[in-house]
């Protein structure tokens, strides 16, 4: 398989703090890679650094050869790097059918002008969006809250409605931001199936997550990072197996329990 | 809204602003209302470009400066370089859109309080500037502004010239309602287009915006610059109705007033500014009779509709169509 995204010694600090310490990794095309670790590890810091809204101190990240780190978020959207957040972040004055609409803005071929003016090319992109936002409604299982306004949305919803957003865009890899934090089992079940789903369309999904049995269930690879640093990379089992990986998870737990 | 009711409201509208409102003051004699008029219709304008700069979410108290520069582009031209007024008209709106273009991309990174009050500052450093550049003639002002000349299209008088006319009150009352029709339907049309969705997008979250490839800093430029514009239009023609311009004509009072309409009016209706600026300048005046506790009764009136109605006068219309 071919590599889409290479993340290259990047560094991020924030004043004295080293969150993230010369991680390199490299995401192949239609794969499922999964960034774990315990908190406070740079999982954050490290998904803001490949989605370009934070700048990296030193290293990069190369998305099919050319460099998006450092740039703006809506430049390397447009090349094709799309993130997703956590649920609350939506448009939430707007129906699910309308945030899911308004972010085709990348699929556009009319200029903003041709919009107010009503070109034929305008109308024919508004036909256009209207039609790919049914279809990702449909694909979310959204089509009953596809005129209820975001804001009404229930928890589980909002986060199939993240996603949706970033579909629209038209991704070639989806950065997906903790997709399954607070979800119970059934409902970490259904999102599981749909990531799935995701990369049967094609797509390249790099998530961050906390549920370890979550990413032992769908990731192709699993990243774990701990103290900023990479630690160990793998397939599941071998990360299951990984000596560092027990160590770094069992010694955050014996801290917590107070041995 | 279906279509139909939609045009017989325009249809109702345009009727009552060209026909119904000139025919009730020939009826009563009120010509004074005229003036009256003009100044609401041309504040509105400046209004719907506050009101654009709050649909992407910024809090703009800088209308004032723009409404003023706009008012001395148009003077400065009309007296020095014997510019036709109707040229000075898109002049000064231009000139303001670059100003604010240049103005904008340092400070449109700021939100809320901090946009609120940098925005302040710029219509009284604005005022300070027209005190101390020579071109404006500091203190006293351009005066003496000529009326608007005729238009004419291959020789045939399209409209006349506003000094050989025996009222050019009707005459301003005119431009200045064409000029507000002009200004909302363009508003409309962009609110209710893609770009209006996009404007929308950045208001509520401007990170999820940047997200989905919008330009964020790109679409704030053009969204004040248009604003800036619609001050500079709307002082422009305040230029020439009063024939005068002072560094006093906008001031910071005007800048908060501009806001206050969009407020009162509803800051989710394209047409709250008009109906705000109206009710707010009428309210106003027919407070005079208080006195002195003219600015008190005003001030403890706007806080309770701002209380009970923090959506605006509109929102009581939409309150009755859902229930």
């Amino acid at each position: 398989m071919e590599t889409i995204l290479q993340i290259r010694d990047l560094t991020r600090r924030f004043g004295g703090l080293t969150a993230v310490n010369n991680v390199s990794f490299e995401v192949r095309e239609k794969e499922i890679l999964s960034v774990i670790g315990p908190n406070g590890a740079g999982k954050s810091t490290l998904f803001k650094l490949i989605a370009s809204f934070l700048k990296p101190t030193s290293g990069e990240v190369l998305y099919r050869g050319e460099r998006i780190s450092g740039l703006a978020p809506h430049i390397a959207a447009r090349k094709g790097v799309v993130r997703t957040f956590q649920e609350t972040t939506i448009f939430r004055n707007m129906t699910v059918r309308e945030n899911i609409i308004v972010a085709h803005h990348l699929r556009s071929k009319a200029s903003l002008a041709g919009f107010f003016f009503g070109t034929r090319a305008a109308r024919e992109d508004e036909r256009a969006f209207g039609e790919s936002a049914d279809e990702i409604i449909h694909f979310l299982n959204l089509d009953d809250l596809a005129r209820e306004k975001a804001k009404n949305l229930p928890h589980g919803h909002l986060r199939a409605l993240g996603i949706g957003i970033g579909l629209a865009t038209n991704p070639a890899v989806l950065l997906l931001d903790e997709p399954f934090a607070g979800m119970n089992h059934d409902e970490t079940h259904k999102a599981v199936a749909m990531v799935r789903r995701l990369r049967e369309r094609g797509l390249t999904v790099l998530l961050v997550e906390h549920d370890m049995p979550a990413v032992m269930k769908i990731s192709d690879r699993i990243v774990v990072i701990n103290f900023g640093q990479k630690i160990a990379e793998g397939t599941p089992l071998e990360i299951q197996n990984n000596e560092k990986v027990i160590e770094a998870y069992l010694g955050a737990e014996d801290e917590a329990i107070g041995m | 809204m279906t279509a139909t009711r939609k045009l017989a409201g325009l249809a109702i509208f345009l009727l009552a602003v060209f026909v119904l409102v000139p025919a009730l003051i020939a009826a009563t004699g009120r010509k004074d209302l005229y003036y009256t008029l003009t100044s609401v219709a041309l504040l509105s304008i400046a209004s719907a470009g506050v009101w654009l700069t709050f649909y992407i979410g910024r809090i703009n108290m800088g209308q004032g400066a723009f409404a003023l520069m706009g008012a001395y582009v148009a003077a400065v031209l009309v007296t020095r370089y014997g510019m036709s007024f109707w040229w000075t008209l898109p002049a000064a709106g231009l000139f303001c859109a670059l100003a604010s273009l240049l103005i904008g991309l340092p400070i449109l990174r700021l939100r809320g309080v901090y946009f609120a009050m940098v925005s302040l500052v710029l219509t009284e450093v604005t005022r300070l500037l027209a005190l101390a550049v020579p071109i404006t003639e500091g203190a006293k002002g351009i005066t003496n502004i000529p009326l608007p000349g005729a238009i004419s299209l291959f020789g045939i008088t399209l409209v006349p010239d506003f000094s050989t006319m025996e009222n050019p009150r009707i005459a301003f009352y005119y431009l200045a309602v064409t000029l507000m029709v002009i200004a909302f339907a363009a508003m409309y049309r962009l609110v209710n287009s893609r770009i209006g969705h996009i404007c929308m997008s950045l208001q509520q979250n401007e990170e999820l915006a940047s997200s989905i490839g919008v330009n964020i800093v790109h679409l704030r430029l053009i969204a004040f610059a248009i604003s800036s514009f619609l001050g500079g239009v709307s002082g422009a023609a305040f230029a020439a109705v009063t024939q005068s311009v002072y560094p006093s004509s906008f001031t910071v009072t005007d800048s908060v007033n501009f806001m206050l309409n969009c407020f009162l009016g509803g800051l989710g209706y394209v047409f709250g500014p008009m109906l705000g600026t109206l009710t707010l300048y009428f309210g106003w005046n027919l407070l005079f009779q208080t006195g002195e506790f003219q600015l008190l009764i005003y001030s403890s009136v706007m806080i309770l509709l701002m209380l009970v109605l923090p959506n605006g006068l509109l929102s009581l219309g939409e309150g009755r169509r859902k229930g």
